[in-house]
C-alpha cells in the first residue's frame, strides 16, 4: 500500500547522505574519541567537525555545543543543570503550561524537591505573553524555560522578546528548540537565549543524539558525572556515528532551510484551508501565521481522534492526535487544554506535520480521503445527529 | 504488534448493527463527551427476548468495536441471559483489548445494563419524557431533572442536562419549530 508520512514532528526518516556519512564510524572508524592514537584522533576530529556544523546553524561557537542523547536529555540537562548550580541565588523557575513533557516533568520533580515553579498560561492560539513572563520574575527566579515552537499546534513563541526581558533581569533563559532547529532560522545572539535544546532525529538525522547549546559563561553543573568528555559537562564515550550523522543533517538543513520553508508553507496553508472548506464543524488549532511551516492541527467536532487515525492508517496516511484515547493517561492533550479548547473538541484533534518527503499530491490525497472518513464516523456519532437536530 | 486485534479492527471498520431502531423499547446512553466516549444502545424486546439491538457511538476504535460486539452478543438472548454479559466477555469476544482500552468494554456493559433497566421501567408503565437534547424518550422518574421558567425538563444524562442548561432557548426553539406550534 502507498503510505504517506505526515508525522514529521514525531520523527523524520534519515536522509541517505546522513546514513552514508555515518557508516564508516560503525566499523573502520570505530575509535574512542578520548584516546590518543590514530583511531581516537580520527573520531575526535569527526566529533569536532560535527560540532562546528551544528553550531553554525544557530550562530553559536562550537565550544558552546554539548552533545547529548537527544531532546529530553537536553531539556533535563538545561533545567537541572541550571537550578543545581544556582540554588544560592534562588529557587524559582518560570515555564509555560504548553511545554513538552521533557520540560514539564523535570519541573514537577523539582517542585517536589523544594523548587517553586510558575507555569504561565497561553492564549487561545497558544501564545505566551512576554508581559506575563516579566510579571512572574521575582528575586528568587533563576531560570525561564519557554519552548521555541510548540510540537502539537506549531505556534512559534515570542522568544526574542522574552530573551530581552530575561537578559534585562539577569535570569537564565532556556528554549526547547526541538521543533525549530533546522526548520526556521535561529540566531542565539538575536534570540538572547542562554540554553537551547536540539534533537537530531527531527531534522532527518539519527535518533539518540542531540545537543544543548550553553552560552559561554553560563553557570551550570554537569548532567552525567563520569569522564572528561564534552568539556567535562557530560561524561560518557561519545556517540561518534550519531554525532557525525547529526552534523551532516545540520549542514543539509542549513543549506536548504529557506527553500524548504517556502515550499512547505503553501502546502500547509492549502491543507488547512481546504479541510476547513470541505469539513463542516472543523476548526484550526494554533496561530494562523506564527506557525511552524509544516504544522497543520485541526479539530473535527463530533468525532474522536483515535478513530480518525485508525481510518487514516487504513488508507496509508500517518498522522497523530491530541485525543485522550491516544494517550496512556486518558486525558486530552495538555496543550489544547491550556489553550482553552474544550475537552470534546480536543478529542477530535488531528495533527499533520509535513516534511521533505511530502508533495502537493499528498495533500490532495488527504483532502480526498479525510472528508469521507469524517462522514463515516459522524454517521456513527450520536452527537452529530443531535447537532443536526 | 498492532494496537488492536484483527477482530477489533474488523468490528471497527465494518461495525454490525450501527444505527437506530424505530420501534424500540429500551435505550441506554452512557459515557460522556468530556471523556471522549458517548454510547447509545437501542434494544427491542419481545416476550422477554432481545430481538434487535443497535448502537450509535462517538469514541475510539475500541469503543466502536465493543459497541458493535455487544449488539451482536445480545441479539436473540433473553433479558436474563443478556444481563449476564460482562465487560470481560465483550473484550474476550474481540480477542482482547489493550489494557488502557478495557474501560471501553465497561462502557458497553453499562450501556446494556442501562438499556435493560430502561426497558423494565417502560414496561411497568412508567411516565415517559423527551430529552430535548438527544431527542430520546426516557423514563421520567429515572431521568435527571432541571427546571427552566417554572417548567420541568428531563434528561438521559448529565451531559444532555448541562447542554440544555447552557442554552435552554436553543433546544426549546427547536422543539417548538418541530412541534408545529403556531
Amino acid at each position: 500500500m502507498k503510505r504517506i508520512y505526515l508525522d514529521h514532528a514525531a520523527t523524520t526518516p534519515m536522509r541517505p547522505e546522513v546514513v552514508e556519512e555515518m557508516m564508516p564510524y560503525f566499523r573502520e572508524k570505530f575509535g574512542n574519541a578520548s584516546t590518543l592514537y590514530f583511531y581516537g584522533q580520527e573520531a575526535k576530529d569527526a566529533v569536532n567537525a560535527a560540532r562546528e556544523r551544528v553550531a553554525s546553524v544557530i550562530n553559536a561557537e562550537a565550544s558552546e555545543i554539548v552533545f547529548t542523547s537527544g531532546g529530553t536529555e537536553s531539556d533535563n540537562f538545561a533545567i537541572a543543570g541550571i537550578v543545581w548550580a544556582n540554588q544560592k541565588k534562588g529557587n524559582h523557575i518560570i515555564t509555560t503550561s504548553v511545554e513538552h513533557h521533557a520540560v514539564l516533568n523535570i519541573c514537577k520533580f523539582l517542585e517536589k524537591r523544594g523548587f517553586e515553579v510558575t507555569y504561565l498560561p497561553v492564549d487561545t492560539q497558544g501564545l505566551v505573553n512576554p508581559e506575563d513572563v516579566k510579571r512572574a520574575i521575582c528575586k528568587e527566579t533563576i531560570l525561564i524555560s519557554v519552548m521555541h515552537a510548540n510540537n502539537e499546534v506549531g505556534t512559534i513563541e515570542p522568544i526574542e522578546e522574552i530573551g530581552e526581558i530575561a537578559k534585562a533581569k539577569g535570569v537564565y533563559f532556556h528554549t526547547d528548540s526541538v521543533q525549530t532547529f533546522g526548520h526556521i532560522p535561529i540566531d542565539v545572539t538575536k534570540l538572547k537565549v542562554d540554553l537551547l535544546s536540539v534533537s537530531a532525529h527531527k531534522l532527518y538525522g539519527p535518533k539518540g543524539v542531540g545537543c544543548l547549546y550553553i552560552r559561554k559563561g553560563v553557570k551550570i553543573v554537569p548532567f552525567l558525572y563520569g569522564g572528561d568528555q564534552e568539556n567535562k559537562r557530560r561524561g560518557s564515550t561519545e556517540n561518534v556515528a550519531g554525532i557525525v550523522g547529526f552534523g551532516k543533517a545540520a549542514e543539509l538543513v542549513k543549506d536548504e532551510m529557506k527553500e524548504e520553508i517556502s515550499r512547505l508553507i503553501p502546502l500547509r496553508d492549502r491543507l488547512i484551508k481546504q479541510i476547513l472548506e470541505k469539513i463542516k464543524y472543523a476548526r484550526i488549532n494554533g496561530h494562523p501565521a506564527k506557525r511552524l511551516p509544516g504544522n497543520v492541527n485541526i479539530s473535527v467536532e463530533f468525532v474522536e481522534g483515535e478513530s480518525m487515525l485508525l481510518q487514516l492508517d487504513m488508507k496509508g496516511i500517518c498522522a497523530s492526535s491530541g485525543s485522550a484515547c491516544t494517550s496512556s493517561i486518558l486525558e486530552p492533550s495538555h496543550v489544547l487544554t491550556a489553550m482553552g479548547i474544550p475537552p470534546e473538541v480536543a478529542h477530535g484533534s488531528l495533527r499533520f506535520t509535513l516534511g521533505r518527503g511530502n508533495s502537493s499530491e499528498h495533500i490532495d490525497y488527504v483532502l480526498e480521503v479525510l472528508p469521507e472518513i469524517v462522514e463515516r464516523l459522524r454517521a456513527m456519532s450520536p452527537l452529530y445527529q443531535e447537532k443536526k437536530g | 504488534m498492532p494496537l488492536y486485534s484483527d477482530k477489533v479492527m474488523d468490528h471497527f471498520s465494518n461495525p454490525s448493527n450501527m444505527g437506530e431502531i424505530k420501534e424500540l423499547n429500551g435505550i441506554g446512553r452512557v459515557g460522556n463527551v468530556i471523556c471522549g466516549d458517548v454510547m447509545n444502545l437501542y434494544i427491542k424486546v419481545e416476550d422477554e427476548k432481545i430481538v434487535d439491538a443497535k448502537f450509535k457511538t462517538l469514541g475510539c476504535g475500541a469503543a466502536i468495536a465493543t459497541s458493535s460486539m455487544v449488539t451482536e452478543m445480545v441479539k436473540g438472548k433473553s433479558i436474563n441471559e443478556a444481563l449476564e454479559i460482562s465487560n470481560r466477555a465483550v473484550a474476550e469476544a474481540l480477542d482482547g483489548l489493550p489494557p488502557q482500552k478495557l474501560h471501553c468494554s465497561v462502557l458497553a456493559e453499562e450501556a446494556l445494563q442501562a438499556a435493560i433497566k430502561d426497558y423494565f421501567a417502560r414496561k411497568e408503565g412508567a411516565k415517559m419524557a423527551r430529552d430535548l437534547v438527544c431527542k430520546m424518550d426516557i423514563v421520567e422518574e429515572k431521568a435527571l431533572k432541571t427546571e427552566y421558567q417554572g417548567k420541568a425538563y428531563y434528561f438521559c444524562s448529565q451531559m444532555c442536562k448541562e447542554r440544555f442548561e447552557a442554552e435552554p432557548e436553543k433546544f426549546l426553539s427547536k422543539e417548538n419549530s418541530r412541534g408545529g406550534v403556531n
